[in-house]
């Protein structure tokens, strides 16, 4: 039962940053249609944000996380800012390369900058687990788990209830309504690609003093984000947020109980099955398109 | 569909092309050393690529070797086996290097074997346990780091002083040639001496989240964990091992230190043992002193990190072996240098390198049998056992 449990809370932990990173994406690849191969980048730019903030800057580690936020918001805008634009979002191949093109620079500017040699960030809480029973938890954890929930919550709120995510889904739904009723088209792409990698970096910062920050770090964490959105089914938050936690739980569970050795393939083989069984996702109506 | 991986390989290509600059041409005598520089297991392989680079220097200074000046040719193998043959290749096809020190893990160094054969060039490697490497019928492979049958008996000699005895044992290995391998031989040394062997779980080479693993260890009733990873691994395991409160007593081994956790330890009196093959902190119980203070000075002044010498003094030794050899062969050739690797006798930071014979009967590899020591870290702090 211990172990069950142990293994609960980890997957808890580890689903709430998995969930933060798809939803990060979902708004991207689901709702803008962009292929955004750069994701795990994002993920990436903000760990070692948040090592330059906090190693070598001396921020304090709250702060950090908020100033890779923001870094993560602009750097986002940026890009949207300058290759999307002014492209037909439409052609998702040539879309596409221009995310692998930002991918391989980023990664490499990540390796020019630090080095291919992992970085620690230390963390603020103490190293002391909290006990209870047969659980333990590092405080550092329970930390990542309620910033990400708050996070989530929060984007949730702000996407389906305030004006700003009225006009988001507006112009995802029909892009050419919603400029007739006098919606600012590009500044809501702009924002919309932003905030995602908003989510991407706050996730990598969230998870820096957890892990180690390596500049490869965002590889897989991109495989994660896409199979976490083709499972909640595309441009859903809600299924985004439960694929995360599912995803998370399905590893944490199978590798305790059939095989560490397979604990990414466990993951992916559900994905597989969920792909044949339900193409749509798990989470989503179906829906013509064309 | 354009793969991700040829792009960006091909793009990296091309802007290094760009950025090459000509080598001025002058006679020296070209090494060819094979390290991952990036990836998984960078830290490590960084720190075996500064150990050469001192060596290097420390050698040239003395006047080099048969009148010349040694070069080293560095490239990184990028923690991946298919990049570590391509750097082979380059290094032999296009540098042209008589010989090769590499390649850190035993999944690189396998990888690159065939190439070795196939182009006749030997290759001394620095770092790698498994005992496949030296048995294969390759004659082109002269290790100096012990295999994990080596180290395992090393450890099995040391384990009347282990206070509280070990009793029962699981494993944390690395899923790959040398954290398998590794399990199989400490299994063995275990059961040979009446010590129950529980259970065993893997970790992927990349993997930064060990929770899993380590949750499905915590309730086995085992005194003991052996973890088998490179340094970044070994960090996670044994912060996170603390974290869940993990039982089992830690003894990590390879010989990498996990170094990140003097600066940042974990929980409050958790401690873990290390089988290192050089223990910087007290350099004068090694078998030559005088070598390995030259090492550790030179290290230092470099101002690298200290702990960064149990793996540096690998590529120092390794190309103190490789020079000594050239030197022996009187000439910069590959099966010269070779033949001469067999007569090398070398005071190394480790100890005495020379190499004895293991594999099948007339293409037999080289092997040496380096010195063993356990260092223990508790609180940030590190004692020599």
């Amino acid at each position: 039962m211990d172990q069950f449990l142990q293994h609960l809370v980890n997957g808890l932990v580890t689903g709430s940053t998995y969930a933060l990173l798809g939803i990060g994406l979902t708004l991207i690849f689901g709702i803008m249609k962009v292929v955004n191969m750069a994701h795990g980048e994002l993920y990436t730019l903000g760990a070692y944000a948040a090592y330059g903030f906090v190693a070598l800057l001396g921020v304090n580690y709250f702060a950090a996380i908020f100033l890779s936020a923001l870094f993560g918001l602009a750097v986002g805008a940026v890009i949207e800012y300058l290759l999307l634009r002014r492209r037909n979002l439409a052609a998702m191949d040539e879309v596409m390369l221009i995310m692998i093109g930002v991918m391989i620079v980023l990664q490499n500017a990540e390796l020019l900058v630090w080095g291919g040699v992992a970085k620690a960030v230390p963390s603020p809480f103490s190293q002391e687990p909290i006990v209870m029973g047969g659980v333990s938890v590092s405080p550092t954890r329970v930390f990542v788990l309620g910033t990400a929930v708050v996070l989530l919550v929060s984007f949730y709120m702000l996407i389906e209830k305030s004006r700003l995510g009225l006009a988001m889904r507006a112009t995802f739904q029909d892009k050419d309504a919603a400029k007739i009723v006098g919606v600012n088209v590009s500044r809501i792409y702009t924002l919309t690609f932003a905030l995602g990698s908003c989510l991407a970096a706050v996730a990598g910062a969230l998870l820096a003093p957890v892990f180690v920050v390596s500049p490869t770090m965002g590889d897989l964490a991109s495989l994660k984000a896409f199979a976490i959105v083709i499972l909640g089914g595309l441009g859903n938050l809600l299924g985004a947020t439960l694929g995360g936690f599912a995803l998370a739980l399905i590893e944490e569970f199978g590798a305790g109980y059939i095989s560490t050795a397979y604990r990414d393939a466990i993951g992916f083989l559900v994905i597989l099955v969920v792909m044949v069984a339900r193409p749509q996702g798990l989470f989503t109506k179906k829906e013509r398109v064309g | 569909m354009i793969s991700i991986q040829s792009l960006r390989f091909t793009l990296v290509g091309t802007a290094m092309a760009a950025f090459a600059v000509p080598v001025l041409a002058q006679e020296t005598i070209k090494i060819g050393v094979s390290e991952p520089l990036t990836g998984s297991v960078a830290a490590s392989g960084t720190y075996v690529t500064n150990g050469a680079r001192l060596a290097a220097e420390v050698i040239n200074r003395k006047g080099g070797v048969l009148g010349k000046k040694i070069e080293l040719v560095i490239e990184d193998n990028k923690s991946n086996p298919r990049e570590a043959v391509n750097s082979a290749e380059k290094l032999i096809l296009k540098d042209k290097v008589p010989v090769l020190m590499g390649a850190w893990s035993s999944t690189f160094t396998l990888a690159v074997m065939p190439k070795l054969m196939e182009y006749g060039v030997p290759m001394v490697v620095e770092t790698a346990s498994s005992g496949k490497i030296t048995t294969a019928g390759n004659p082109w492979i002269f290790r100096i780091s012990p295999t994990s049958a080596m180290e395992a008996s090393a450890f099995s000699k040391k384990l009347a002083g282990m206070s509280p005895a070990i009793k029962k044992v699981d494993f944390l290995s690395v899923n790959n040639d040398w954290g398998l391998g590794a399990a199989a031989a400490f299994k063995k040394t275990f059961e040979d001496n009446g010590i129950t062997v529980g259970r065993t779980e893997t970790m992927a080479p990349d993997a930064t989240d060990l929770s899993a693993q380590l949750a499905a260890l915590k309730g086995t009733g085992a005194d003991t964990l052996i973890v088998t990873s490179g340094i970044e691994q070994l960090t996670l395991a044994i912060r996170q091992a603390g974290e869940q409160r993990l039982p089992q007593r830690i003894i990590t081994t390879g010989g990498s230190f996990p170094e990140p956790l003097l600066t940042s330890p974990g929980p409050k009196g958790y401690a873990s043992q290390h089988l290192l093959f050089f223990a910087p902190w007290e350099p004068q119980r090694a078998v030559y002193p005088e070598v390995a203070k030259e090492f550790s000075d030179a290290w230092t002044e470099r101002k690298y990190d200290l702990p960064g010498q149990t793996e540096g003094f690998r590529g120092y030794d390794a190309i103190l072996t490789i020079v000594e050899a050239i030197r022996i062969a009187g000439k910069a050739e590959p099966a010269a240098i070779r033949d001469a690797l067999w007569k090398v006798k070398v005071k190394g930071v480790n100890g005495d390198i020379a190499f004895v014979k293991e594999g099948p009967a007339g293409k037999e590899s080289g092997q040496n049998e380096p010195s063993v020591y356990i260092v223990e870290l508790k609180d940030g702090k590190v004692a020599v056992k």
